[in-house]
């Protein structure tokens, strides 16, 4: 099948005083259509930065350096600002993690969406209503709290709200960024339920972006660990539960309690990620890495397929396939 | 109420341990600030009911959680342990004596012994004091030490904490430090007078998830060092597992469900405990799970709903439910539930 996004030696680099830093930094992964993929990793390991490049959206001063996006074979990178806006909203859309600062407090909840719809499509005033009231419903708002102003929802109910702008238009891809991580555990499985539902019917691809990797298990198809800046591990959900091959991903899943088990006992990381100013020279979890060796502190380990659909980027699985 | 609190306390005086910290029908309610306009026009003061009427008891050396949703109560209930607020009703007790309006100088010699982590370790650190002097400063409120003994316990402190060299990080700023490093030298403050009672408020929900085991195992360690007792607050019911040995659900400013944790998690009684736990996501796509939906996000605490406050979202409600509120029963031992289905 063919894949709708692709994304090749991607870099994103913010450049501040204190020297560049590289938040992205030589990311590859491409996905299907209609699929999942969930995006995970600690604070400052690129995942956000990642996302909002998909749209084009990374904040000064930072800066697409180097590599490709190919959304439907297509580079967008290169596209302008005005074919981007294009792109925005009807093929590649967006919901925030706080639904509180995404939605204008002075709007009414209906004009969010009949704005959003009018942009793209020529609708009257009242075909975009229509538009509106169906997509309230898809998400769970009764009709008669269209007219209402944002500060009159619950954090839930807002960000049911951010939801049905982003699937407004029906996109091939939408990215959510931590979008349940301001919500409380009962009302976030209310969401993630709704989420699910409207992916099937809408046969959506979405990157699910989160540093809860218990949540992403919850949703995702695929499974993009992502390390100081670099995807270390990318495979198939079920997979990585099962056999978590990058020595980061172990000991994440070992750090996480979980509530299946009874006399779990956790372990941690020693030792802090990288500064991404001046990453390690080699492989950029070696520091910390119970595994390591001289190799892996002088050479970049690649992406190494270990079997159709699962990626390790460590030097573990170059000695076991060779 | 008052027949199940005595059905509580006869059953508690069983047990060996010694009771080191008991809440009774603690009650804090705050009034809703209100503008000028609003106050001229309207003489009814509101109140956010935070906590109320909560009862629960700790046995010395236990670990105790308060678990519940944003909003329901137990950060409040946290601080009203510490005695940082007043409570608007009810007693708290620690070591049988009552603790509830000690003043002055007898509330500074409780808090020599009950003592506070609080959750975001960038906003409890005063940015202009040196580690050495944030985490001495109690030695010498306390009149414990002072100079180069006062120095001597602080490094003792930064190396059980996990901070070394010691004496590097006694010159430094917090700005220098990671969270998680913060989070240790918040944990050495506290821990630095010898206390018995620690509140830990969410201690670490602000920390990356790599390193929250570290912090938890670094708990844990001082309080089986120094048999301290733990009030632990969370909203996390991984977490709550994986530290305490009693667990309170917390709902609406009152306590659902106390029980043993093996108890909370296997055989939980009251719906919402259900529902909690049906939520909490597990890093394992292939896991079932029991789907309990709950209609609806919680009420506001300033006008919660009559009868028993979780019936407009419970799918098991009754009249009875609507009209009456069921207080906390043991249904056996150890375990208490507030729900009229019992």
């Amino acid at each position: 099948m063919e894949a709708l996004l692709r994304i090749k030696n991607l870099k994103v680099y913010y450049y501040l005083r204190e020297g560049v830093v590289k938040a992205v930094d030589g990311v590859n992964f491409s996905m299907r259509k209609g699929e999942t993929v969930g995006l995970v990793g600690e604070s400052g390991s690129g995942k956000s930065t990642l996302g909002l490049s998909i749209l084009k959206l990374v904040p000064s001063p930072g800066k697409i350096v180097d590599g490709q996006i190919l959304f439907d074979s297509k580079d967008i990178t290169k596209l302008d600002n005005k074919k981007m806006r294009m792109v925005r909203g009807k093929r590649v859309s967006m919901v925030f993690q706080d639904p509180m600062t995404s939605l204008n407090p002075l709007m009414r909840i209906e004009d969010h969406l009949t704005e959003t719809i009018k942009a793209h499509q020529k609708v009257t005033q009242e075909e975009a209503k229509e538009k509106a009231a169906l997509l309230l419903g898809e998400v769970g708002i009764p009709p008669e709290r269209a007219k209402d102003y944002p500060h009159q929802f619950s954090g839930g109910m807002r960000q049911r709200v951010g939801i049905a702008l982003a699937i407004a238009l029906n996109p091939d891809l939408l990215i959510a960024d931590e979008f349940t991580s301001s919500l409380d555990v009962i009302v976030q499985f209310q969401i993630l339920n709704l989420m699910k539902k409207l992916k099937a019917s809408y046969n959506m691809g979405m990157i699910f972006i989160s540093h809860d990797i218990s949540l992403v298990s919850e949703i995702a198809d695929k499974i993009a660990l992502m390390y100081a800046g670099q995807i270390v591990e990318f495979a198939p959900a079920d997979a990585f539960f099962e056999e978590h091959l990058h020595p980061y991903s172990e000991a994440l899943l070992n750090s996480v309690p979980n509530v299946q088990l009874s006399d779990q006992k956790l372990s941690y990381i020693p030792g802090m990620p990288p500064d991404l100013v001046n990453p390690p020279r080699g492989c950029r979890f070696y520091p910390r890495c119970p595994y390591a060796k001289d190799l892996c502190r002088e050479k970049e380990p690649p992406l190494i397929e270990v079997k159709p659909d699962y990626m390790v980027k460590c030097f573990r699985y170059d000695e076991k396939r060779s | 109420m008052r027949l199940n609190q005595i059905i509580w306390l006869n059953a508690s005086d069983m047990m060996k341990r010694e009771v080191e910290l008991k809440v009774v029908n603690l009650k804090k309610y705050f009034p809703v600030q209100k503008s000028f306009l609003e106050r001229l026009f309207s003489k009814k003061i509101e109140y956010v009911q935070a906590v109320n009427e909560i009862s629960f008891q700790v046995k010395k050396g236990e670990v105790f959680s308060l678990v519940g949703e944003s909003g329901c109560g137990k950060t409040t209930t946290g601080r009203l342990i510490v005695r940082l607020i007043d409570p608007t009703g009810g007693k708290i007790f620690f070591k049988g004596k009552d603790v509830t309006s000690l003043k002055g100088e007898s509330l500074r010699e409780f808090r020599r012994y009950a003592q506070i982590i609080f959750q975001n370790p960038y906003a409890s650190l005063n940015p202009k004091m040196r580690i050495g002097e944030a985490m001495g400063d109690p030695l010498e409120i306390h009149g414990i030490a002072t100079g180069e003994k006062k120095k001597k316990i602080v490094f003792e402190m930064l190396e059980k904490v996990g901070l070394e060299p010691a004496k590097k990080f006694y010159g430094v700023y917090p700005f220098e430090l990671s969270g998680g490093q913060r989070q240790r030298i918040a944990i050495g403050r506290a821990m630095i007078l010898n206390p018995e009672l620690v509140v830990a408020d969410e201690p670490i929900s602000m920390i990356d998830v790599s390193l929250r085991a570290k912090i938890l195992e670094l708990m844990l360690t001082l309080k089986d060092e120094k048999n301290l007792t733990y009030i632990f607050i969370t909203h996390d019911l991984a977490v709550a597992k994986y530290i305490s040995d009693w667990i309170g659900i917390m709902y609406l400013g009152e306590i659902v469900e106390i029980g043993r944790k093996e108890q909370i998690f296997s055989t939980p009684l009251h719906p919402y405990t259900k529902a909690l736990l049906s939520a909490i996501p597990v890093p394992n796509p292939k896991r079932k799970r029991e789907d309990i939906q709950l209609k609806g996000e919680v009420p506001s605490s300033i006008n919660p709903p009559s009868g028993c406050k979780f019936h407009p979202r419970c799918n098991f409600a009754t009249e009875k439910c609507r009209s009456s509120k069921p207080s906390l029963q043991l249904l056996e031992k150890d375990h208490q539930v507030a729900c009229h289905l019992f």
